[in-house]
């Protein structure tokens, strides 16, 4: 596939790497040109020094015929722009842009701009995965759609411990994708007894997750 | 009219000045710098407020959930831009005006409705009347221009002034 990554600082130089790494094609655009220079001694010819906000050299750079757009300067007014014009001047595939104010995901996607990544909600994620938090986190959200998967630990006082899957009181729109005992995963089935210590993987809108949250953990 | 500026740099600190000075007008202005509201006028009544602009609470204890027009006068284009789709999208402001410098950003974002002004075109535009003699926007727009440069300059005693 072919990426425009719009700006090359660090993010945007891993990136890059790693998707030349995984044999795709990139271009860099980044405005300064000594951290071009550099760029283009580490990862050869994939580097155009200019601003990545200016419509001129997003075309310059393919992003017109790119799969993916990604915008990902340290500034966030930077990459809502970016990703606007690559949207409006570029007529662009697809677009991501990196929020670095987890407040502004709610403005980028007024804005028009629906996926977004925050690195800082991503590291939250990470560390809520690893902190014992009460069994119930959400692990990642579904890209182009207001759904995200949950999973949550069947403890002992759970309301949903030693139920069957269709006795639980979740939400219609939320379902059990699959269901994890001693290390292995089972499929939920509808009469899939939920045992105490299951950990269960629920893809549900985001907006009841607090309606999840109560079903299986109370 | 309640008017909230974002960017209190010459342009924004004087255009507050010129609002707040005339006719019934409440002026917040935002800025990220505490120093730059040094440029705002001694008699300012208005509410300077420190923080960023593209941060809706920051533009909220602004004001702008009750404001009539947002202008966003800060030196990145970009950041004019984000503030102004904020003021416009989420808080619904009527009146939205954005300096962007770069034409073809002004041109692109006025395309999508918003209210851009570019200083390069507009100096670039006025000078070129002014030299060619134009009768209609060149003169007039100079005069007023001139005028409050005098208003300006007279408010400041002049060192020998002072020392008196």
């Amino acid at each position: 596939m072919y990426f425009v990554v719009a700006g090359g600082g660090e993010v945007g130089y891993h990136l890059s790497k790693a998707l030349l790494e995984a044999g795709h094609e990139v271009m860099i655009i980044e405005r300064d040109r000594r951290r071009a220079l550099w760029i283009e001694e580490q990862l050869g010819s994939v580097v155009i020094n200019a601003p990545a906000d200016e419509g001129k050299y997003q075309i310059q750079a393919g992003c017109q015929r790119a799969d993916a757009v990604l915008a990902v300067t340290g500034d966030d007014e930077d990459n809502l722009i970016i990703s606007q014009l690559a949207k409006l001047k570029c007529g662009a595939n697809r677009v991501i842009a990196r929020v670095n104010n987890p407040k502004n995901e709610i403005v980028f996607k007024a804005m028009g701009i629906d996926e977004t990544l925050s690195s800082t909600r991503v590291l939250m994620g990470v560390i809520e995965q690893e902190l014992p938090t009460g069994g119930f986190m959400p692990l990642m959200p579904l890209t182009r759609s207001d759904l995200e998967i949950v999973e949550a630990e069947i403890a002992p006082g759970s309301p949903a411990a030693n139920k069957e899957v269709e006795a639980v009181g979740l939400p219609a729109a939320a379902h059990i994708g699959a269901v994890v005992r001693n290390g292995q995963i089972l499929r939920a089935h509808r009469d899939t007894k939920l045992e105490v210590g299951d950990r269960v993987i629920v893809f549900a809108p985001t907006a009841i997750e607090q309606e999840v949250r109560k079903a299986l953990f109370g | 009219m309640n008017v909230v500026i974002v960017g209190c740099g010459r342009t924004g600190a004087f255009l507050a000045e010129l609002l707040d000075h005339s006719g019934d007008n409440t002026v917040s202005i935002v800025d990220l710098d505490r120093s730059a509201f040094k440029r705002l006028p001694a008699d300012f009544r208005g509410t300077p407020v420190l923080g960023d602009g593209t941060d809706m609470d920051i533009l909220r204890q602004a004001g702008i959930e009750k404001a009539d027009a947002f202008l966003s006068m800060t030196q990145g284009d970009n950041r004019n831009l984000m503030a102004a789709q904020i003021a416009k999208k989420i808080f619904g402001v009527a009146q939205v005006i954005a300096k962007v410098n770069d034409p073809i950003r002004a041109s692109t974002y006025r395309k999508q409705g918003f209210y851009t002004f570019s200083r390069t075109t507009i100096l670039g535009t006025l000078l070129a009347a002014v030299l060619s003699g134009d009768k209609t926007i060149g003169p007039n727009l100079m005069k007023a221009a001139m005028i409050h440069d005098d208003e300006l300059s007279a408010e400041l005693p002049t060192i020998g002034q002072r020392e008196r």
